[in-house]
């Protein structure tokens, strides 16, 4: 999909002028609250009317002021996830799921009903009535209303921000799937670089109503590694772990990894600061961490006053944070050999 | 204990026809008006609340006097009326009309108090989904409003049962063809003799009232039961 803006709006004393044309299928749309994000979901949308220029995606003009169009929000086949699920509450779960679905012309129906309700498991919550819904339950419904009004463009605004940590990596692997199952772009918006990460390949990062980048998440979250309180994430997909001495041991690249919080014979998603990675320039003879790495350095890069440590290990890659004043007195350059200490429960397993 | 002449049933059932009328006709208008004003831009929008809440502070028998001015043989709307062959001054089309003209803003701002609680992004998923914005009204405005509507119909019921000023100005105070019960309260309560009559038409009201209350408060439970299933 590409997707090109150019769009001027006034609303109060906020101005939103953006302009970017960027192609994907899982394009990010990142920014602190206040930047402007919503304001473009409403735009893209046309739940909103900006005050001149133009949108189109993949060639087709939805908004121009100079050629006078501008599609109304049910002619734009633009499908929006909201952070509440605001799914119909005078609306049983069915009705719910087939609101957009009916609505749609029949030449452009392409997902089946039966095949999302299969995709999102939600069988068992037809017959209930929406206030009846748990949360995430809720908002994989909306997600299923979203995608079976057979949208060319998916808008999710912060789908994830009213749900807690648990939930939220419950959702994630939905939302992917869906997008990734039925061939459908999407938006994702986020104030979080964790969910950049795990959602998007291309990311708009906005400030202040402007556009001012357009970057990857890895970069996105390299820039942020010094000023997130979290540092750089790593996330790794480890699975099928054997026990060793009360810990998991997940095999990883072609070493293992020994991590304190595993679940047997499951497929896990974890996190690994890059401050909770300890760099030695020789072998330590004992620690009490449980993974000792010997690593390659393939890269340093400048964060604020940080020094990023990109390092190869097991055929894998990790990145570590250090202070510059440790780089200097570690002599880190590229290509040069270091040993990596990591505790087992520094992996916070994230679903 | 109840002694009721011919004359009074009449006047209860016709009563009970004009305050029905009066809501199911203002029904659509005060829908339309309340959608207006809650989620239409309107420049103007103030002028229009006032015009539409006017009714509720103006001394009924100022609406009734210049609901006669307009429908009289010599009014405005009258004289369009006439070249139609309709004459609706004191008949009970005319109390319908008074009816309507008191309740309407009773009824617009319960309807409006039920939108107004309807979240915008349910009306932003639903155009995004693909319906269009009258689609929308009859698929999610609608039903999300039928609290309103329905406390709205019952106060304009109420109050058109009620309705007495405007009405004995342009409807008059004819037994049978356009006297209600608060015209035929009014006609007893002039005369010493009639007391007890005059009190049996009140208890009749009383009733009816209480009715009312009681089926509204039913219904907007049963509601509640259905949402929260």
């Amino acid at each position: 999909m590409k997707l090109q803006i150019d769009v001027i709006k006034t609303q109060g004393n906020f101005t939103l002028q953006a302009a970017a044309a960027v192609e994907g299928q899982r394009i990010g749309i990142f920014g602190q609250s206040g930047c402007g994000k919503s304001t473009l979901v409403h735009l893209v949308s046309g739940l909103l009317q900006p005050d001149r220029d133009e949108i189109a995606i993949d060639g087709e003009t939805l908004f121009s002021s100079a050629k006078n169009i501008s599609l109304p929000p049910e002619q734009r086949r633009i499908a929006i996830v909201f952070q509440q699920a605001m799914l119909f509450p005078h609306l049983g779960v069915k009705a719910n799921l087939l609101y957009g679905y009916k609505r749609c012309r029949t030449a452009n129906r392409r997902i089946d009903p039966a095949a999302i309700i299969d995709v999102l498991q939600l069988e068992p919550l037809l017959k209930r009535g929406v206030n009846r819904l748990s949360g995430g339950e809720k908002q994989r419904v909306a997600l299923g209303r979203a995608v079976l009004s057979n949208p060319r463009l998916l808008l999710m605004d912060e789908p994830l921000s009213a749900l807690d940590d648990a939930l939220r990596f419950q959702i994630i692997p939905y939302l992917k799937s869906v997008s990734a199952e039925f061939g459908i772009p999407y938006l994702f918006i986020s104030h979080s670089v964790l969910e950049m990460q795990l959602m998007t390949d291309r990311i708009l990062v906005m400030k202040d109503g402007k556009v001012t980048e357009e970057t990857t998440p890895d970069q996105l979250a390299r820039n942020r590694m010094a000023a997130s309180q979290t540092g750089y994430l790593n996330l790794l997909h480890l699975h099928r772990p054997s026990m060793e001495n009360g810990l998991y041991s997940y095999p990883w690249g072609t070493g293992n990894l020994l991590v304190s919080d595993g679940i047997a014979e499951k497929t896990s998603l974890f996190e690994l600061s890059s401050r909770d990675i300890i760099l030695f320039k020789q072998h330590p003879e004992a620690i009490s961490a449980r993974n000792l790495l010997e690593c390659t350095v393939m890269e340093l890069f400048r964060s604020d006053g940080r020094v990023g440590v990109v390092l190869s290990t097991f055929g894998e890659k990790l990145i570590a944070e250090i202070v510059r004043s440790a780089a200097d007195e570690l002599d880190i350059t590229e290509g040069s050999t270091i040993f990596a200490a990591i505790k087992a429960s520094s992996f916070r397993r994230l679903d | 204990m109840l002694s009721l002449t011919p004359e009074d049933i009449q006047a209860i059932l016709l009563s009970l026809k004009v305050a029905l009328t009066a809501t199911l006709l203002s029904l659509p208008l005060g829908f339309a008006t309340a959608w207006l004003i809650v989620f239409r831009p309107l420049r103007g929008k103030m002028l229009l609340e006032v015009l539409v809440n006017l009714p509720l502070t103006l001394p009924p028998v100022v609406i009734g006097y210049f609901l006669l001015l307009l429908l009289g043989r010599n009014g405005w709307a009258g004289k369009f009326l006439d070249a139609w062959g309709m004459h609706l001054v004191f008949t009970w089309k005319a109390a319908v009309i008074a009816s309507a003209t008191v309740g309407f803003p009773l009824l617009v701002r319960s309807i409006r108090l039920g939108m107004e609680s309807i979240d915008r992004q349910l009306i932003q998923a639903s155009r995004s989904l693909g319906a269009s914005w009258l689609d929308t009204l009859l698929t999610v405005v609608l039903p999300l409003s039928v609290r309103g509507i329905l406390a709205g119909s019952s106060l304009m019921f109420a109050r058109s049962l009620g309705e007495f000023g405007a009405t004995i100005i342009v409807a008059g105070n004819i037994p049978g063809l356009t006297q209600t019960i608060p015209l035929a309260i009014y006609d007893y309560a002039s005369s010493p003799s009639s007391t007890m009559m005059a009190l049996s038409l009140c208890i009749v009201s009383v009733v009816i009232s209480v009715s009312v209350l009681f089926m509204h408060e039913m219904l907007g439970r049963n509601l509640e039961r259905k949402e929260s299933l």
